[in-house]
């Protein structure tokens, strides 16, 4: 059985309350929107890279405790990593929500990240998670449109 | 306080809920506590039974055959169209379309009604609490007309405001489309004085009955509506089954949407000749058995009594609003003086899809989102709501169980 526990860790709990670096970029390089239509999660992301590199993130919008926890642990991991850095991360990120890796056995990137690995028992939830990775996925590859989940 | 409740409503709550099966179902390893019945209600056995024996001894194609299953089809079917002619007390079974359900309906008549009668310039009102299957058909209409969309705003208690109701409509207007109650609020509109007001300048009203007929009972020719849609799936009965009702002076001057079987007297090359209401509305071979089921899903409910049913559900809305809008952070969403079987509500901080898991962790189902009525939460100024909907299987217990849930909801985000 799924467990709740698993899904609303300290962790995420404190990141839905305080969010990390959940603020508008003076200068962005890049701004990207996400939405999950359905749930009515919204995120807009902004990037200042320096070359390759993101040198300060920022996010804002409003979402469910697991979107926001999400975002706001996304933006402290891509900080200071390269564009294919972020994209390998994203892709393993998703992959663990939807049950496709288990961090636990396979070799990974995702350090922290991996408490949100309990959201694979929680289907509903996969996209709530998903939604800030898809987000800075799509910001990196430069993709002209706005993301949605559904 | 149970004994209390039957002894009111005289609804013997324990007996009914033994009729429906997935109500003993376990969620999470909890009994199912069923409160999404705005989305969709469940089924009592024997409309499950009347599907089942429909397909293991009736089968058939209708209107069609001279041999005894299509006959037996036919008269099964068109015997639920009667039923759902006497349970509105329309005049005539000609009066009785068969939908996929309420959105095909408000669908039918924008297309068929829209398209004759409608052109630039001219006015649509609907109000400010729409499902989007009220909203988004006409604005399809206005989109390929030029008319324009009048929407009656609310107050913030989720009540249309009438006076500027009666400043919108106008010369212009051309049809007035309004939900009978609110999905996302609760609210049960005035809409005897919405028709009366419409019909004072000739313009015809459709109200939206998705909401309304499970919970109330209805007599289109006594609330003079021109339009009433519902659908079967909120009744009791089954999806992809609900019901147009039109007076038939309006029926009568619309044309088909759709083209095909059922819907002709003589086709040629050359021309097509339209077969009469209610078949000139419903093309190609119809939705036999969701008819059928329909029709046993109604004779169920009225076995109960409808003025039973809203009675005993008016006692649970009235004990939820009590017990859930008293716990210490929840807010209500709707709280207009007249209401009808449904909780809307926002816990501080807490976004309503996380109420909705820990509560499904519970066994308790509630829809958590915007409800198709993005407008609504708009007005409200919330992403989304959780919502609570009650049916008359439904107990106070289970609202209990609500309210123990959403402490541990609080407890979880405290």
């Amino acid at each position: 059985m799924a467990d709740l526990n698993e899904l609303y860790q300290q962790v995420i709990l404190d990141h839905n309350k305080k969010p990390r670096n959940f603020k508008a970029l003076e200068t962005p390089s890049i701004t990207q929107e996400g939405h999950n239509p359905l749930c009515g999660d919204h995120i807009t992301l902004q990037l200042e890279m320096d070359g390759d590199v993101v040198k300060d993130v920022g996010f804002q919008g409003s979402g469910c405790a697991i979107s926001k926890a999400s975002s706001s642990m996304m933006t402290a991991a891509v900080k200071g990593k390269t564009k294919a850095e972020i994209e390998a991360i994203a892709d393993e990120f998703i992959k663990m929500v939807r049950g496709e890796i288990d961090p636990e056995t396979e070799s990974n990137h995702l350090g922290r990240l991996k408490i949100f690995a309990g959201v694979k028992d929680f289907p509903a939830r996969v996209k709530c998670a998903a939604l800030s990775w898809r987000t800075v996925q799509a910001a990196v590859e430069g993709s002209p449109d706005a993301v949605s989940t559904e | 306080m149970n004994t209390q409740t039957q002894k009111v409503s005289g609804l013997d709550v324990a007996a009914i809920r033994q009729e429906f099966p997935i109500l003993s179902e376990q969620v999470n390893g909890k009994p199912l506590v069923y409160l999404d019945n705005a989305a969709t209600s469940q089924k009592p056995q024997c409309v499950i039974d009347t599907i089942n024996h429909y397909y293991a001894a009736q089968n058939s194609n209708v209107h069609r055959g001279v041999h005894y299953l299509s006959q037996l089809a036919t008269r099964e079917y068109e015997g639920a169209r009667d039923i759902i002619k006497k349970f509105l007390n329309a005049a005539s079974d000609k009066e009785i379309i068969f939908t996929k359900g309420t959105t095909d309906a408000i669908n039918l008549v924008a297309m068929s009604y829209g398209r004759k009668f409608i052109k630039e310039g001219d006015e649509i009102i609907i109000s400010a609490m729409e499902h989007h299957a009220n909203i988004v058909p006409w604005q399809m209409l206005c989109e390929q007309t030029g008319a324009v969309l009048r929407v009656i705003p609310m107050n913030d208690d989720g009540e249309l405001l009438m006076e500027e109701y009666e400043k919108l409509l106008s010369p212009k207007t051309k049809i007035v489309a309004v939900a009978y109650v609110s999905n996302s609020l609760g609210t049960i509109n005035p809409v005897h004085r919405i028709i009366e007001l419409a019909h004072a300048q000739d313009v015809p009203v459709l109200i939206d009955g998705a909401q309304s007929a499970p919970h109330l009972k209805v007599d289109v020719r006594e609330l003079d509506c021109d339009f009433y849609a519902f659908s079967g799936h909120k009744v009791c009965g089954p999806t992809g089954i609900g019901v147009l009702y039109g007076k038939q002076q309006w029926l009568e001057q619309m044309p088909p949407v759709q083209g095909g079987g059922d819907m002709i007297k003589v086709v040629t090359f050359e021309k097509t000749t339209y077969n009469d209401l209610p078949y000139k509305l419903e093309a190609g071979t119809p939705h036999i058995e969701g008819g059928i089921g329909l029709g046993r899903a109604i004779q169920y409910l009225e076995s109960i009594g409808l003025d039973k049913i809203a009675a005993y559900e008016h006692e649970l809305l009235e004990y939820a609003t009590e017990v859930i809008g008293g716990i210490k952070g929840v807010r209500l969403i709707g709280t207009a003086n007249q209401k009808a079987s449904v909780l809307s509500f926002v816990i501080d901080d807490i976004h309503p899809h996380d109420i909705g898991t820990i509560l499904d962790q519970e066994g308790i189902a509630v829809r958590a989102g915007h409800h198709c009525a993005q407008p609504v939460m708009k007005r409200f100024g919330v992403p989304a709501t959780a919502r609570a909907s009650f049916a008359f299987y439904n107990t106070k217990e289970e609202i209990d169980a609500l309210a123990t849930a959403l402490q541990k909801v609080i407890e979880v985000f405290g």
